[in-house]
């Protein structure tokens, strides 16, 4: 599907959901307790078949974590950006989407190691790097003294 | 006799506990620091769980205190052996940000190198194989081969491993007056010892037997689990960013995806040849035809990248690397992410290994050819 058909899709089968043209893919923002059910629609429905999870990554706000997924449909190549913002950054809790395609498993353990966003039904959230003794690296806030020098 | 024929029992019969082996960190066939607890009931293979994060050095979040000219530095020692894609994604990235158009010989050079550092990662990646099976001698063979290719970076830009050639904007120093010649002399030689691989170790028994069959990932699975690369194309998946999102001059040139059906570790194996002989071919289509110009486009010394995200995708020799950049508009990114396909491939080792001995899954490991580094980040 081109970016038009593809937008005007997503609009009429997800009207809650923030639906833009991005530099250079078409970027969609869910609400996070939509999550799930539009990412099983976005799999299953044969007008999108978004089968391959490409990326997975979180991204640090001062008062937010966003997830983004990036979504790719082998058979009919496009590719869409779904965002998702967690509530707050004190216990930023997601639905896992592992059950979906089963390389955001591992995605999502990074994402809780370095971000400390949870994820609801996750099969073994453990961390994945480091140890339980270290905050969350990839957070703004994050101090390290020791490891990293500010300049 | 007649005593001794009754204590005879089916092996079927015996059942053992199941035990927990680590595998690693410091195990040859794991190429790097990767502990893998495997779950055994004798020789079986029940569970693998992979350990990662020995050599995690945090690279995402050192570029966010870094300018876009330093990024392409860290990202070598990603996945060492595809450095220049790593360096080329990066600078794409950036450039695509800009709406910067590189100069058309960079393109060419560009290419070119990584079809070049895409054979020597196969040649290292078919010597360790062979030896993760029991044939040394293709270490001896592989190594040698991949010397000719490494004089060639030394002397394009003075490093053999870590080349930091790319930058955004263009290459960090135009080729040297030999490139074309010692690359083409190098495709003429390599041509030639290609064949030989097959006679060493293809056709050898001993490996096939090893490797036909064993195993075997879906299609379906290799897309689920984002397997690509050459692991996901012996799958059938067809996922190479070359030709579904070409960039720098794959558009001009003529290959094909190698693709295969069957999915197991022969086929990835048989793939990973193929594939050099298409690098061959890409490489044989540039090399005449390297426009003159200049080897950078004009770039500012201060590169801040408008407010926004980028992702741009590239083919290492690994399958599919992301840079996702988020930009807050100011002369550091916001947030870097590289999708490693390392990462993606190695969880897909446990749904792969379950069923098979142990020793399979040293072949299995062997044909997804990881870097941890590229894994850890």
């Amino acid at each position: 599907m081109t970016h038009e058909e593809l937008t005007a899709y997503l609009s009429s089968r997800f009207p809650a959901a923030e639906i833009s043209q991005g530099k250079q893919y078409v970027e969609m923002t869910v609400a996070a307790s939509d999550l799930h059910s539009v990412a099983q629609q976005l799999k299953e429905a044969k007008e999108a078949a978004f089968d391959y999870m490409v990326c997975l990554s979180g991204v640090d706000y001062p008062d937010h974590i966003k997830v983004v997924y990036h979504l790719e449909s082998t058979s009919l190549q496009h590719l869409l950006v779904l965002k998702v913002k967690t509530d707050g950054r004190e216990n930023p809790v997601l639905d896992t989407l592992s059950d979906l395609w089963p390389t955001a498993e591992f995605h999502e353990r990074e994402v809780y190691d370095l971000l400390g966003v949870k994820f609801n039904n996750h099969p073994d959230l453990r961390r994945l790097f480091l140890d339980d003794t270290w905050g969350f690296p990839l957070r703004k806030d994050y101090v390290d003294d020791v490891h990293i020098v500010s300049r | 006799m007649a005593e001794l024929k009754e204590i005879i029992i089916s092996s079927d019969n015996i059942k053992t506990d199941e035990y927990l082996v680590n595998m690693g960190p410091q195990h040859p066939s794991t190429h790097g620091v990767l502990r893998l607890l495997v779950k055994l009931e004798g020789e079986i293979v029940h569970n693998v769980q992979p350990h990662v994060g020995y050599i995690h050095s945090g690279i995402e979040k050192m570029t966010e205190s870094l300018s876009y000219t330093q990024i392409p530095h860290l990202t070598d020692r990603m996945d060492y052996l595809s450095a220049h894609m790593n360096n080329e994604a990066v600078a794409l990235c950036v450039e695509n940000a800009l709406e910067v158009e590189v100069p058309e010989r960079v393109k060419y050079i560009r290419t070119i190198m990584a079809e070049l550092q895409r054979i020597a990662s196969h040649q290292l990646w078919w010597c360790a194989t062979g030896r993760d099976l029991g044939a040394l001698t293709t270490f001896f063979y592989g190594l040698r081969d991949r010397e000719d290719i490494l004089d060639i970076f030394e002397e394009t830009c003075g490093a053999r491993l870590t080349l930091n050639y790319s930058l955004p904007g263009g290459v960090m120093f135009d080729i040297h007056p030999n490139f074309q010649n010692r690359v083409k002399t190098f495709i003429k030689k390599f041509k030639k010892i290609l064949p030989e691989y097959d006679e060493l170790l293809t056709g050898n028994v001993i490996f096939q037997e090893r490797s036909k069959g064993i195993g075997v990932l879906s299609k379906e699975d290799a897309i689920a689990f984002g397997v690509t690369g050459p692991s996901g194309r012996a799958s059938g998946f067809s996922c190479d960013v070359r030709k579904h999102q070409p960039y720098s001059a794959y558009p001009l040139v003529k290959f094909n995806e190698a693709l295969g059906t069957e999915g197991d570790t022969f086929r990835r194996y048989q793939l990973r040849i193929a594939e050099m002989w298409e690098s061959m071919s890409i490489i044989e289509q540039l090399i005449d035809n390297i426009p003159e110009g200049d080897y950078t486009a004009k770039m500012k010394g201060v590169i801040k990248l408008p407010e926004g995200e980028f992702f741009q995708r590239v083919e290492t020799a690994r399958g599919e690397l992301g840079v996702y950049i988020v930009s807050d508009g100011k002369k550091n990114p916001y947030r870097v992410k590289f999708r490693s396909p390392g990462f993606s491939n190695l969880f897909a080792i446990n749904h792969i290994a379950k069923g098979w001995k142990i020793a399979d899954l040293v072949a299995i490991m062997a044909t997804f050819d990881l870097v941890i580094p590229d894994i850890d980040r």
